[in-house]
């Protein structure tokens, strides 16, 4: 409710919060309250409740709705006040202090764009007053004030509050946080709250209502190089439209722009909107979108859109800071889905570097395991590449969440890219597919005239498996149906295209792969199914088999691996046949596979559905 | 109008993670202010169409002008429009006077439960604010409901910028609130600035009274009040210090936190 007639220019998210019983709720209500910004008669009505309960009335009843907060004198869960002064709408979210309820305290912050941090002055700096403080730095909210309550209670004593004031300060130093004020406030009595306070004249600075005032508009991301990240695309009618929220920079019609990590490129033909006349020609940061472009690329939701001079990362690990709030604990070697912006990927953790302790910031090193509520340092390794950013240079798309079965039970934040070893094949195919010279046939009429997709299946595994014998068998079931496909054997490369290599160059895995990877990028360019094996690698099929995924990378690869006792199969192996192979039983499987993944329509003759292209 | 304008980026990001990992999502739609906005944020979002059924709980008490105004809607705006009533209730002749939070339990609650679970969905969109009542401020933009359609406010889900809570165990639906962060006075600004279309029981018609909230007829009394326009209700709530909802009977005592525990929107 509001008593301010000036209308809105913008909205600034607050959240307020520190250890529990500091006085969070409280100030909160004063604030309201001496800014006449209640409802009428709701202070009169949270009054006769506390009288018919016999207890004594405290501004916190105000926003603890719940019974249960009431009756046991604490916040559960952040609730969302509204509150309007001097031309600007705040939402001050008022998050729990209890350690209990760190995940709603996380949840209210991470939508914050500033902070008030309280710390009481009689208990002075406690646990979750730093681990909030750090937390705060984590999530990215680095406008924030420390307002010292209960000054009441230390008889407004100048040497308590300078005492707390530099305790604090230290411990924020150490990880580069600065807050924009100290202030000393008793909430209970409207000390420094709206109204500057009799009893300490010693202190000139801004009261909590003037710092709130001071607080910034986050500064807008609309001049940093672009990101887009793919939201959904949608073809309700004749228009295909991409669409997505800008999460830095600008786009506008006409611009070239690069979808990561699949590479793939187009120019924007139109920006799309309902009700907006003259329909728009561009969008910045903040803005949820929708553009058509004008190739039919096929991209999806988790790739970023950017401009071609600044390129997201692309990678399978980074380095990280993450908070866990799970039930059970994040364990090294258990599989996550992972979130970065809209993508959604499997990952599993990597290693464990250390521990943090938010109380005092020491490091322990050497676990496997990072318990609810704790702070850790980690690297964190993806099925497939993604495409994100370091936290430091791009905040939306430089931090993500991981999801344990249904929750969502950890956050954090991308400190450092983790170079795999794919890097340079990565670097080499971007390079490659940026520079491709497009004839006039597209990628879409070979699929429409062929009634397939191109795809790639390779067949891994040790020796004398029968991976030759499938690769065979597979081919001519293929062309049989009436598809194009067809077989690259190792054998052939080397006789031809490797003849120039010595017998030491022949045996080095990297350059083999790498031709070899080529080679069935340039049979996949053609439409072609392409139907091979490792066995030119020999053992080294899994270093193999990575290299040739990169370079053909965006195409559907179909793995098959071979054994004849259990083994384990090399990482995303799609079909595995052990012990004694039915050769027509393994092509039917395969079959089916390249059904599944919409390279094959599900019956002979029909159009398949294409769920991408390259 | 920047500020509304962000309001709007936000709902329609949060309109379209919906649209995209529920297959089975429905929004509700209850006529009033909140609920026609935010179809019009829909319609935003998906570029003029609305690709997912509108749901209203007949309670069989509302007022006629509303269900006329519903249908007109519906027929201009090619609205997919499923309507919901617990007929066994009414039947047995459920009304008001048995005690206003067992009438809505039963009509409301109950009509909406059935409703959901005889169609399966698995993702419900409503127009709650946060700026309503107290138990609303508290909650996610994505809110799980159990097998029972009951609200664990004790232990909500955490919600991490804009990576919201979108898989859960089969049985359990999710509630997803888009105009959480929409005060009242947003959301008449946002109408004027989008011209849409409203039920004119929210203006004065010469009488000195108009609807503020719009619920059943019996349960819902107007305020007093001259604003014959949007500018005028602005204009008044600029000024005003009566909470919105004071003309919903429901709301009296702890109506809305036991209302909205067992499932109620």
């Amino acid at each position: 409710m509001t008593t301010q007639s000036t209308k809105p220019s913008e909205n600034l998210n607050i959240v307020i919060v520190g250890h529990v019983d500091h006085g969070k709720s409280t100030l909160l209500g004063r604030l309201y309250a001496d800014t006449n910004s209640l409802p009428d008669g709701k202070l009169e009505k949270v009054q006769a409740i506390c009288k018919q309960q016999g207890k004594e009335f405290e501004y916190a009843f105000l926003f603890d709705a719940f019974l249960e907060e009431q009756e046991q004198g604490i916040t559960i869960d952040t609730a969302r006040t509204f509150f309007m002064w001097k031309g600007r709408q705040y939402i001050i979210i008022d998050a729990p202090g209890h350690k209990e309820f760190l995940k709603n305290m996380i949840s209210g912050a991470a939508r914050a764009e500033a902070a008030l941090l309280l710390i009481d002055a009689l208990e002075g700096v406690k646990e979750q007053s730093k681990k909030h403080g750090y937390l705060l730095s984590l999530l990215g909210v680095r406008q924030f004030a420390v307002v010292v309550n209960k000054m009441d209670l230390v008889g407004y004593r100048q040497d308590v509050f300078e005492g707390i004031e530099k305790e604090y300060r230290e411990f924020l130093g150490q990880f580069k946080a600065v807050p924009a004020e100290f202030i000393p406030v008793s909430a209970k009595l409207g000390d420094n709250i709206v109204n500057r306070s009799k009893q300490m004249s010693w202190y000139s600075g801004p009261t909590v209502l003037d710092t709130l005032g001071a607080f910034k508009k986050e500064a807008a991301r609309s001049e940093q190089p672009l990101r887009l990240p793919v939201q959904d695309v949608y073809k309700f009618d004749a228009r295909r439209i991409i669409t997505g929220r800008i999460t830095a920079g600008r786009i506008k019609v006409g611009d070239h722009v690069v979808f990561s990590p699949s590479n793939k490129r187009a120019n924007v033909r139109t920006v799309e909107a309902f009700n907006i006349e003259p329909q728009p020609t561009e969008g910045q940061a903040g803005q949820s979108i929708g553009v058509t472009l004008d190739e039919q690329i096929f991209v999806e939701r988790g790739e970023i859109a950017s401009h071609q001079e600044s390129l997201p990362s692309v990678s399978t690990a980074f380095r990280a800071n993450l908070f866990w709030l799970g039930k059970r604990p994040l364990e090294k070697g258990r599989k996550y889905l992972l979130r970065v912006a809209t993508k959604e990927v499997d990952c599993e953790v990597a290693s464990i570097h250390r521990i943090i302790d938010t109380m005092d910031l020491a490091q322990q090193q050497g676990s496997h395991m990072v318990n609810k509520n704790q702070v850790a340092e980690l690297t964190l390794r993806t099925k497939t590449p993604v495409a994100f950013d370091l936290s430091s240079s791009f905040e939306a798309t430089g931090r993500f969440v991981l999801v344990d079965e249904y929750d969502i039970a950890g956050g954090g934040i991308v400190t450092e890219l983790v170079h795999d070893d794919q890097e340079f094949l990565r670097e080499e195919a971007r390079r490659r597919d940026f520079a491709w010279v497009k004839g006039e046939v597209t990628v879409e009429d070979r699929a429409q005239q062929y009634g397939h997709r191109a795809a790639i299946v390779l067949i891994t595994g040790g020796r004398h498996t029968g991976k030759s014998f499938l690769a065979r068998k597979l081919e001519g079931r293929l062309v049989a149906d009436g598809r194009h496909a067809y077989l690259l054997d190792g054998e052939n490369l080397r006789r031809g295209l490797d003849a120039d290599l010595s017998e030491e160059e022949r045996g080095q895995t990297t350059e083999m792969a790498r031709r070899y990877g080529e080679v069935a990028r340039l049979l996949i360019d053609t439409g072609l199914i392409v139907v091979s094996t490792t066995n030119p690698f020999g053992l080294a099929y899994h270093e193999a088999l990575e290299a040739i995924r990169t370079l053909v990378h965006p195409a559907p690869v179909i793995a098959v691996h071979m054994s004849k006792t259990a083994e384990e199969p090399p990482p995303n192996t799609d079909v595995l046949l052990t012990g004694p192979t039915d050769f027509d039983a393994a092509t039917a499987r395969i079959l089916d596979e390249l059904k599944r993944r919409g390279v094959l329509a599900q019956a002979i003759g029909a159009k398949p559905v294409f769920q991408y292209s390259i | 109008m920047k500020h509304l304008r962000q309001l709007e980026d936000q709902s329609v990001y949060i309109l379209r993670e919906a649209y995209k990992h529920f297959n089975n999502l429905a929004m509700l739609w209850s006529m009033g202010k909140d609920s026609t906005v935010l179809l019009w944020l829909a319609r935003k979002a998906f570029f003029g169409h609305v690709p997912f059924p509108l749901l209203h709980v007949d309670t069989s008490y509302k007022i006629p002008a509303m269900i006329e105004y519903r249908d007109r809607l519906a027929r201009e705006w090619r609205l997919d429009l499923v309507v919901g009533q617990n007929k066994e209730a009414l039947a047995a002749g459920m009304n008001h006077t048995m005690g206003r939070v067992v009438c809505c339990t039963a009509l409301k609650t109950n009509g909406l439960k059935q409703l959901l679970e005889h169609k399966g969905y698995t993702g419900v969109i409503l127009g709650v604010r946060a700026d309503e009542e107290g138990t609303r401020a508290k909650e996610r933009y994505f809110s799980p409901r159990d097998k029972h359609g009951d609200w664990d406010f004790r232990d909500q889900p955490p919600e991490l910028w804009d990576q919201y809570k979108t898989t859960f165990p089969p049985g359990t639906h999710i509630r997803i609130h888009p105009l959480l962060d929409w005060t009242e006075i947003n959301i008449w600004e946002y109408i004027k600035f989008e011209n849409i279309p409203f039920i004119d029981l929210y203006l004065d018609k010469g009488d000195g009274t108009r609807y503020r909230s719009l619920g059943c007829a019996p349960c819902t009394t107007p305020i007093k009040s001259t604003a014959k326009t949007v500018d005028d209700i602005i204009e008044e709530l600029r000024h005003t210090t009566v909470a919105e909802r004071s003309g919903r009977a429901q709301d009296e005592g702890r109506g809305m936190e036991l209302l909205r525990k067992d499932g109620y929107m």
